[in-house]
C-alpha cells in the first residue's frame, strides 16, 4: 500500500502524520453511497470493512491457487498448504506467539472459547471450581461457561464494575481463591470501550494458579498484542475485527497446554491414525482444526494483519485515540446526550444515551444521513442492566475514520434532537 | 430533515411516544403477555380486560422501547378499547399487512373504522424501515398472545 506512515504520538494531530485519505482508498466499500450520502461507517466494532489487498489475497486464492489443504501431493494442494501455513505464521507474529503450533484456526473467536471451554474445561475442571469472568463480557464469554456450569457444576464469578465502567480490581482480587481455575475476560469492552488491565489481571490469576482467556476482539484490531509478555494461557480474537473476512477465528493457547488437551471436534485432519479399535490424535494445532478449515478466509486473514502491521499498531492507536478524544469532545457537547463507559483507560468506542430519543431511534435518523452505528445491548445484557440502560447507541471507530466523519456524526444526532423536540 | 423520516415521526407518533396513553397496570385484568424483542431489547407487558361477550373493555401496557414500539402500544390501546376479540384480529391482521406492504382484503378494510384505520396507516409509514417493523409490531404481538392465552412472546 501507499499510505504515508510515520510514527506519532498520542494527541497530536493525527491526519497530517497518518495519511487516512489515502488508507481510505484502500477500502473500496468506503466510495460507496448510501440514500445518495456518503457512507460514515462507524460500525467498526461489530465487524470492519476490508481493504483492497484482503479482497485481492481471496481473489487470488479462488482464482490461481487453490486446493484442499494438507491432503494432496499434487501442486495446487501443496501451495494452498503454504499459503495457509503462513497465515498461521502471520498470527504468531501478529501475537508475538512462541511457536506457530500455538495458533489454532477455529470458525470465528466465539467458537475459540466454546473451544477451551469445552476441551480445556470439561478435562481439567471439577463440580466446585471456579471460573471467573467480568460483567462487561460479551456474551460469546459468558454463555460457553454457563454451559460448562450445568454440565459439570463449576461456579461462575463475575467481577463487577466501577461506575465509569472500568473493572473493580479489588472486587477481582477478593473473588480469587484457590477454587479459582479458569480466569476468561475481555481485553477491552464492546459495549464500553474500556481497556482491562489484562496483565495484571492475568498475574493476580497466576498468583492464584488458575488459567487465563482473554477475549481479543476488541483488542486485536486497536492495540498491539504480545501474548509472550502478556503470560496469557489462552489468547481469542476475531479477524473478521480486524479487517480480514468472516468465517474464521484464532485461538492463542501455549502449546504444552493445548497439547495436554483432548480434541473437541473429530473428523479429518486432526488425527495420527485411525482404526476402528483406537485413533491417535494430531498435536496443536492440527488437533483442533477437524474437517477441512476456513483456508480461503485464514489467507485472508494472513493479508488483514499485513495490511495493519504495514501500517504499524503503534500509529493506528494513535490515531484511534484521537478519534476517540475528538469524538468525546463533540458527543459530550450535545444537550441531553450521556456517554456510557468513561473509563479513563478506553479503546475507540463510544457508547452513548440521549434524553430526547431511544437508541433505535438516534440509529433510524442518522442512517438517513449515511451513517451506520450499531444500536441495541452489543451482545452484553449484563453490562447493559449494570448503567440501567436496554440499549444505547455506539459508535465504533476504526483506523479508516476521521474527525470529519465524528463531525457528521454530531451533526446528525443534533438533527435527532430536532427532530425530537 | 428528511421527509421519509418525518412520515416515519409524524407529531402524533412522536407525542404517543413521550407521553404513551394507558401506561399502568391496572388493578384487575383478565389477560396479560410479555412482548420481548430480544434484539433490541424491547420488552412489553400488555393488559387486556374482557367482559362475558369477548369485549375489550380495557387495554394498558407497560414496558420500555423506541418511540416507534411505545407509540404504537399507546396507539393500540386506545384503538382496541370496546372492540370484540374478533375485531383486534382483524385490526392486528391488517396492521401486520399496513406494515410489510401487503394489501389487506376490502373486506377487512370495510370492517374497520375509519379513525382506527387512519391510525394504523400512520404506525405503517414503518415499512420504509424494514428494521422497524417489529418495533410497530410489538404491541400487537403481545396483545394477540394475550387474547390467544399464551403468556409469553418475542419477536425475533
Amino acid at each position: 500500500m501507499n499510505a504515508t506512515v510515520t510514527q506519532m504520538t498520542a494527541g497530536s494531530n493525527s491526519t497530517q502524520a497518518f495519511d487516512v485519505e489515502s488508507i481510505r482508498r484502500e477500502f473500496p466499500i468506503l466510495a460507496e453511497q448510501v440514500y445518495g450520502k456518503p457512507l460514515v461507517y462507524l460500525d467498526s466494532g461489530a465487524s470492519a470493512q476490508k481493504p483492497r489487498q484482503v479482497i485481492d489475497a481471496m481473489q487470488y486464492v479462488y482464482e490461481k491457487q487453490y486446493a484442499n489443504v494438507h491432503r494432496g501431493v499434487h501442486y495446487m494442494s501443496q501451495h494452498t498448504t503454504e499459503a495457509y501455513e503462513e497465515a498461521r505464521r502471520k498470527v504468531q507474529r501478529f501475537l508475538n506467539a512462541a511457536s506457530e503450533n500455538e495458533i489454532v484456526f477455529t470458525r470465528s473467536a466465539t467458537e475459540a472459547i466454546n473451544l477451551v471451554a469445552n476441551s480445556y474445561g470439561r478435562t481439567f475442571l471439577k463440580a466446585g471450581d471456579e471460573v471467573i469472568v467480568s460483567h462487561m463480557e460479551h456474551h460469546a464469554n459468558i454463555v460457553p461457561w454457563q454451559l460448562l456450569r450445568d454440565h459439570i457444576g463449576i461456579e461462575l464469578k463475575v467481577v463487577p464494575v466501577l461506575d465509569d465502567g472500568s473493572l473493580d480490581m479489588e472486587a477481582y482480587k477478593g473473588l480469587l481463591s484457590e477454587k479459582t481455575k479458569i480466569v476468561a475476560m475481555t481485553h477491552i469492552s464492546n459495549a464500553l470501550g474500556s481497556i482491562v488491565p489484562i496483565a495484571e489481571v492475568i498475574n493476580l490469576a497466576h498468583d492464584a494458579g488458575a488459567v487465563t482467556l482473554v477475549d481479543g476482539c476488541q483488542a486485536a484490531p486497536h492495540t498491539a498484542i504480545d501474548v509472550q509478555s502478556l503470560d496469557a494461557d489462552f489468547y481469542v480474537f476475531a479477524p473478521h475485527k480486524t479487517y480480514g473476512p468472516t468465517g474464521v477465528g484464532v485461538l492463542y493457547g501455549k502449546e504444552d497446554l493445548l497439547n495436554s488437551m483432548p480434541p473437541w471436534q473429530g473428523g479429518g485432519d486432526m488425527i495420527s491414525s485411525v482404526s476402528f479399535e483406537k485413533t491417535t490424535y494430531q498435536k496443536a494445532p492440527l488437533r483442533f482444526e477437524a474437517g477441512t478449515p476456513s483456508i480461503t478466509e485464514a489467507i485472508g486473514l494472513g493479508a488483514a494483519l499485513d495490511f495493519m502491521t504495514a501500517i504499524g499498531m503503534d500509529a493506528i492507536a494513535a490515531h484511534e485515540e484521537g478519534l476517540l478524544h475528538y469524538a468525546t469532545e463533540r458527543l459530550s457537547a450535545i444537550d441531553g446526550l450521556h456517554i456510557i463507559g468513561t473509563a479513563k483507560d478506553k479503546a475507540a468506542i463510544v457508547s452513548f444515551v440521549m434524553d430526547q430519543a431511544h437508541p433505535h431511534d438516534i440509529g433510524t435518523i442518522i442512517d438517513r444521513a449515511g451513517i451506520a452505528i450499531r444500536t441495541g445491548h452489543h451482545c452484553a445484557e449484563p453490562v447493559m442492566k449494570r448503567f440501567g440502560v436496554a440499549a444505547t447507541a455506539r459508535a465504533s471507530f476504526g483506523l479508516y475514520n476521521t474527525t470529519a466523519e465524528v463531525d457528521a456524526l454530531a451533526n446528525a444526532l443534533e438533527g435527532v434532537k430536532e427532530l425530537f423536540g | 430533515m428528511l421527509d421519509e423520516l418525518r412520515d416515519l415521526y409524524q407529531e402524533v407518533i412522536l407525542d404517543h411516544g413521550k407521553k404513551p396513553r394507558n401506561f399502568r397496570r391496572p388493578e384487575s385484568f383478565t389477560k396479560e403477555a410479555v412482548g420481548n424483542n430480544p434484539m433490541c431489547g424491547d420488552a412489553l407487558v400488555i393488559y387486556l380486560s374482557l367482559d362475558d361477550a369477548g369485549t375489550i373493555t380495557d387495554v394498558a401496557f407497560q414496558g420500555q422501547g423506541c418511540a416507534i414500539s411505545v407509540a404504537s402500544a399507546s396507539m393500540m390501546t386506545e384503538i382496541l378499547t370496546g372492540k370484540t376479540k374478533e375485531q383486534a384480529e382483524v385490526l392486528f391482521h391488517v396492521f401486520h399487512q399496513l406494515c410489510t406492504g401487503e394489501e389487506p382484503s376490502d373486506n377487512e378494510l370495510g370492517s374497520i373504522d375509519e379513525d382506527a384505520l387512519e391510525r394504523l396507516q400512520m404506525l405503517s409509514g414503518v415499512r420504509e424501515f424494514p428494521m422497524r417493523v417489529k418495533c410497530a409490531t410489538l404491541a400487537w404481538h403481545t396483545m394477540d398472545a394475550a387474547v390467544k392465552g399464551e403468556n409469553e412472546i418475542s419477536t425475533e
